[in-house]
């Protein structure tokens, strides 16, 4: 009975659910990039103001900044917590336990803890004050609202890396050690036999989690709300504040930004999860 | 890597996971704590007792949170199981684009979908309504649960069932005394995290609630905003303590790849 049957009622009602919510609100979305503004009926008007707005490109580009340098430090650091975790020292349980814990934190708290530790007037401010490193709040670098969306990224990392070295050491642990140890066998030192076989087995799972690190610091509003500057905003903020214009004309807008950011992360589903193998 | 490099290594990562939950973890327990104070001058049980009191929007929204995320898992549950079953026992024409398509939320942005899908509840009369956000917490719960369902369901023996069935067993009874014994454990994991996803979910909540439906980060933000920091430490201490239950409860089930799609986002 396993690998025949009839599969599709069982599925049809998350299906349903799924594709009336996601799909809906994918295609209403778009429905609603292509409506005019005020007179009604279809027209390109949104597309052409959002795509020909310097805003918005600025926007993009700090999302895409944020998500790059979020991903590729999470995957960096991540994979040397799981390396640095699967052998054993004093604190590995704590650590493993904080990885775990960190993972079930919202995002909203984690980015107001954020804000909290690194702003001007800030828990790390005051102990570099009181370190004498600094004579006042306004001595302390801006690491939140600040131009290269520091606090941001600091943010993301803070809560991936875990996410990622748990993934990493679940992969490893399936792995077991016996790759490595033969590449040792054969006289690898223990850099290339990490580099050249721990690495390559890991890359998949590293590469999916990556993309799913990339999509969620790219699209997240919450996080740059708070720690972001107000100019440019990250491309999400911008999109919910076309949302939330009184001017009914920008909802357009919105819904293209919306779309925008839509198609980054299909085209992200693509790249990274698309004929993937079982 | 030698030993001593290793435990100071893991002392940094240690410092660096719990640095941020310093100050909101003081700010509860603090009055008037501002630069350059390093520790509050005065410890008190103030913000608690201020956030319990009764005219204190905080157990409404603590109760509000819960009640959603309650009914958001026990949805996502009812639609999940059963197509986890069919994907993790079944082989089947289109399966792969199932699964891509069940990924899709998980990977695709809410505010990318919420505008839309607030634009499909306006026209159904859910928007402003907390039965709106349970329904949109299924997009992000719904899949969590598929896929860890799916997992589940790939180790079952279904063998099982059918020796059943041959004993006389009707279906309800083989579903209950079979299946259900068989992945319980897999259940309250699925369950339990879709509950976390939930209970943190802020962009979709604020798109389909419009501010009417204040659940627990809504409030973090807009008590942090109004500048009472001590209610908002409380909140992020509250906020923190489901997860800390869940994993208390699952500690023997999950490995790191049993969250693989989970973690609250």
């Amino acid at each position: 009975m396993i690998g025949r049957g009839h599969p599709w009622a069982s599925l049809a009602p998350a299906l349903c659910v799924i594709a009336v919510l996601f799909g809906g609100g994918l295609a209403l979305g778009l429905a609603g990039s292509f409506g005019a503004g005020r007179g009604g009926g279809w027209s390109f008007e949104a597309w052409i103001a959002v795509l020909s707005e310097g805003r918005v490109w600025r926007s993009l580009a700090l999302s895409l900044w944020i998500a790059l340098a979020s991903t590729a430090l999470a995957c960096g650091l991540g994979l040397g917590a799981a390396l640095l975790l699967r052998r054993s020292f004093p604190g590995q349980g704590l650590a493993r336990l904080l990885f775990q814990i960190n993972l079930t934190i919202p995002h909203a708290v984690g980015a107001l803890g954020i804000l909290w530790l690194l702003s001007q007037s800030g828990f790390l401010a005051r102990l570099a004050g009181g370190a004498g490193l600094i004579d006042g709040p306004a001595r302390f670098p801006a690491l939140t609202q600040d131009h290269f969306a520091i606090g941001i990224i600091a943010h993301y990392v803070w809560k991936e890396v875990p996410f990622i070295g748990l993934i990493l050491l679940a992969n490893m642990h399936s792995l077991g050690d016996d790759p490595e140890a033969a590449a040792r066998s054969h006289g690898a030192t223990p850099f290339a036999a990490m580099r050249l076989v721990l690495l390559p087995l890991l890359m998949p799972a590293l590469i999916r989690a990556g993309a799913i690190v990339f999509a969620f610091s790219f699209g997240a509003w919450e996080v740059p709300v708070l720690l972001g500057q107000s100019a440019p905003p990250a491309l999400p903020v911008l999109a919910w504040q076309r949302f939330t214009d009184p001017d009914l004309a920008a909802r357009p807008e919105a819904m293209a930004i919306a779309m925008l950011i839509a198609l980054v992360s299909a085209l992200l589903i693509r790249a990274a999860f698309a004929g993937r193998g079982r | 890597m030698n030993g001593r490099l290793r435990a100071a290594l893991g002392l940094a990562l240690i410092a660096a996971l719990v640095a941020p939950l310093v100050p909101l973890g003081l700010w509860s327990v603090a009055r008037g704590w501002f630069y350059p104070q390093i520790l509050p001058a005065t410890w008190t049980l103030e913000p608690w007792a201020r956030a319990f009191a009764p005219r204190s929007d905080i157990p409404g929204a603590l109760m509000t949170t819960t009640l959603i995320a309650l009914a958001a898992s026990a949805l996502a549950l009812a639609l999940g199981i059963p197509a986890g079953r069919a994907l993790g026992l079944y082989r089947f024409r289109g399966k792969a684009l199932v699964e891509l398509a069940l990924l899709a939320p998980v990977i695709v942005p809410g505010i990318a979908v919420g505008l839309g899908i607030h634009g499909v509840f306006l026209r159904l009369g859910l928007t402003n309504s907390a039965l709106g956000v349970v329904l949109v917490h299924l997009v992000p719960t719904l899949p969590y649960v598929i896929f860890v369902m799916s997992g589940v369901f790939s180790n079952y023996d279904a063998e099982a069932e059918a020796q059943a069935r041959s004993l006389g067993a009707r279906p309800l009874q083989v579903l209950w005394h079979v299946m259900l014994p068989a992945i319980a454990p897999g259940v309250m994991v699925a369950g339990l995290f879709a509950f976390l996803v939930s209970w943190s979910q802020y962009i979709l909540t604020l798109t389909i609630g419009g501010g009417r439906v204040v659940t627990l980060p809504l409030l973090l933000y807009a008590q942090a905003g109004a500048g009472r920091n001590d209610q908002a430490g409380v909140l992020a201490m509250l906020s923190l303590a489901p997860g800390l239950v869940i994993l208390a409860l699952v500690a023997r089930q999950i490995g790191g790849r049993g969250m693989a799609f989970g973690g609250t986002r």
